[in-house]
């Protein structure tokens, strides 16, 4: 498609003289090398090292001489405390993409269809976007899950007779999930929400008029017309929720860091991962390979979820 | 009608929901420590509210707010800069040019596209270290300003711009970077806007990159700053909550003059086809 629109657009010369600034390779690579450039030096040539430092002893050195095949990989996969992190990781993405995925939507169909207010909730909803997840975490565990009955949520179980509930530090019933699940809902809903808004405006009005007519409204209209017309945008929703989850870090960390460190349990990968290689260790070897098992998985996961929701397949 | 009333309760409810977590950061913020932590009495808003712990964080000196803050900005207005020159002419050179490899080098951006940035934290922090730029701003900066997603978003757009208006200039005699200066990147302004306000909201609430890199304080960025405060378990709770509506401060201003660029941004992103 590119290809075709700018031969078309270079047909015509500009000018008769041939000049050096004439060479199409010369303003390629004047507008694009820039970004290639950087993006070989920082992404491109990091991923690589980071291969070629998974297969070697790398403990506080990145530029390590003892090559020890698999033994980083067996080392990581046989850790109880990283496989427990990938555990983690799946059942948190299990939980977090289809809910925010439904939410989402349905906050949007209902401010879709409102009249009067319509800006005034899609602002309030779309407001917590402008707010950080460390701000979040901050709020979520001092004020709002405040752990004795100083908390806003205790003050109001308070009210019922419920006695205070240690909300980050019990492990049986494990509170903590109802605290990092509720400060990534608000923090994602709107910004989600607006993508669906965006997608909703351009279903043709037409398809719900014939639809009425043959008396397929409310649900059925839904079903059958605003599902199928937001398949683009919801694979694209889904794909973005999925890499959302696996890079949970924020909150995690700021939620549930204390003076004493990490707690052992809700640890997902990238918290591990900045322990094992940023942390103490500073074992690039081991960090490396786990950055290496954790693509392998979101690879899995995307290609999946691909097939699930047909992303593969053309649009007619 | 009874439909109607219902909707309207439905989203009543879910936007007071929405809206408390900012009652509560206004609340702790002006607030006494007294008021915050008192198990008998809920102080629903403080009577006389404690404007001085707006002033108290920046003499806190365990943690540097007012170089955070600055680091910061400097960091977000650096990075949406520079993003914006960058992947606006790698896009505009991706959508225009005529050479064989122009799709083969966006196939390759495409690729790195679908790399989760996180994974890449621990290689990309063995290059900059290697580079010797931890703790510096050049290394909360650089590895920053190479955004695919911002390239192909730039890539997409201008292959719907009309190139009349390029093919004019270009009669005249303008060559490309002429061309793009004085026609395309005066046309594209509401798009860069909409690129550059969601970049800038990345860049101020990044917090992993920031906490790999700034490990001295003199690096520490505003979410660093809180971050200390939270899991130091700090004991000034009302400042804690001071300093984290200061680091929103400019956040908010933009949400209030830039909303529809922000929204319009956002619907950029999940546009993918």
């Amino acid at each position: 498609m590119t290809g075709a629109a700018g031969r078309l657009a270079s047909a015509r010369p500009a000018s008769p003289r041939r000049k050096w600034t004439d060479s199409p390779h010369l303003w390629f690579w004047i507008f694009v090398g820039p970004f290639v450039a950087g993006l070989v030096v920082f992404v491109v040539i990091p991923i690589i090292w980071s291969v070629w430092l998974s297969f070697y002893d790398a403990r506080n050195t990145v530029t390590p001489t003892h090559f020890v095949g698999f033994d980083n990989y067996t080392r990581m996969l046989g850790d109880s405390a990283f496989r427990s992190s990938l555990v983690t990781f799946v059942l948190f993405a299990l939980f977090i993409v289809p809910t925010t995925f439904v939410l989402s939507l349905a906050l949007a169909v209902l401010v879709s269809n409102t009249r009067a207010g319509k800006a005034f909730f899609r602002s309030v909803f779309f407001l917590p976007t402008a707010c950080s997840y460390v701000v979040a975490a901050m709020i979520w565990r001092e004020s709002l899950f405040g752990g004795t009955a100083a908390g806003l949520i205790n003050t109001v179980l308070g009210w019922f007779g419920v006695a205070p509930i240690a909300w980050l530090s019990v492990v049986h019933p494990p509170w903590y999930w109802l605290v990092l699940v509720t400060v990534r809902l608000w923090l994602q809903l709107g910004f989600f929400m607006v993508l669906f808004l965006a997608a909703l405006q351009r279903v043709p009005k037409q398809l719900y008029e014939a639809a009425a007519l043959d008396g397929a409204t409310g649900w059925k209209a839904f079903r059958y017309i605003t599902f199928p017309q937001l398949r683009a945008t919801s694979t694209a929703v889904l794909m973005l929720l999925l890499v959302n989850a696996f890079q949970a870090f924020d909150e995690f960390y700021n939620v549930l860091t204390t003076t004493a460190g990490y707690p052992p349990y809700a640890r997902p990968p990238l918290v591990y991962l900045y322990n094992v290689a940023l942390g103490n260790g500073q074992d690039f070897g081991d960090g490396s390979a786990g950055a290496i098992i954790l693509t392998l998985i979101i690879a899995v996961f995307a290609l999946l979820q691909g097939r699930l929701t047909g992303l593969g397949r053309r649009e007619v | 009608m009874a439909t109607r009333s219902i909707r309207y309760l439905v989203l009543g409810v879910a936007a007071m929901l929405f809206l408390v977590p900012f009652y509560l950061l206004l609340r702790g913020a002006l607030s006494t420590q007294a008021q915050l932590v008192s198990i008998e009495q809920w102080t629903w808003f403080p009577s006389h509210p404690e404007w001085s712990n707006l002033k108290r964080i920046f003499t806190d000196s365990s943690v540097p707010l007012g170089r955070s803050l600055l680091n910061s900005a400097v960091i977000a207005v650096t990075q949406t800069v520079l993003v914006l020159i960058i992947s606006g002419m790698a896009g505009y050179g991706l959508a225009r040019s005529t050479v064989r490899y122009a799709n083969a080098v966006f196939y390759l951006i495409v690729a790195t596209l679908l790399i989760p940035a996180a994974v890449t934290f621990v290689p990309s922090f063995v290059m900059v270290s290697t580079l010797g730029w931890v703790s510096t701003l050049r290394g909360l900066i650089v590895p920053g300003l190479f955004q695919s997603l911002a390239t192909f978003l730039f890539r997409q757009y201008f292959l719907g711009f009309p190139k009349e208006l390029e093919e004019a200039a270009r009669i005249d005699g303008a060559g490309p970077m002429r061309t793009f200066c004085s026609i395309v990147v005066p046309n594209s302004l509401g798009f860069a806007a909409a690129i550059g306000t969601i970049t800038f909201i990345g860049s101020w609430n990044a917090f992993l990159w920031p906490l790999v890199i700034g490990q001295d304080q003199s690096a520490w960025t505003v979410q660093v700053s809180l971050s200390t405060y939270i899991t130091a378990q700090s004991v000034d709770i009302p400042g804690m909550f001071a300093a984290a509506i200061v680091s929103m401060v400019p956040l908010l201003l933009m949400f209030l003059f830039l909303q529809r660029w922000i929204v319009a941004g956002v619907e950029q992103t999940g546009i993918n086809e």
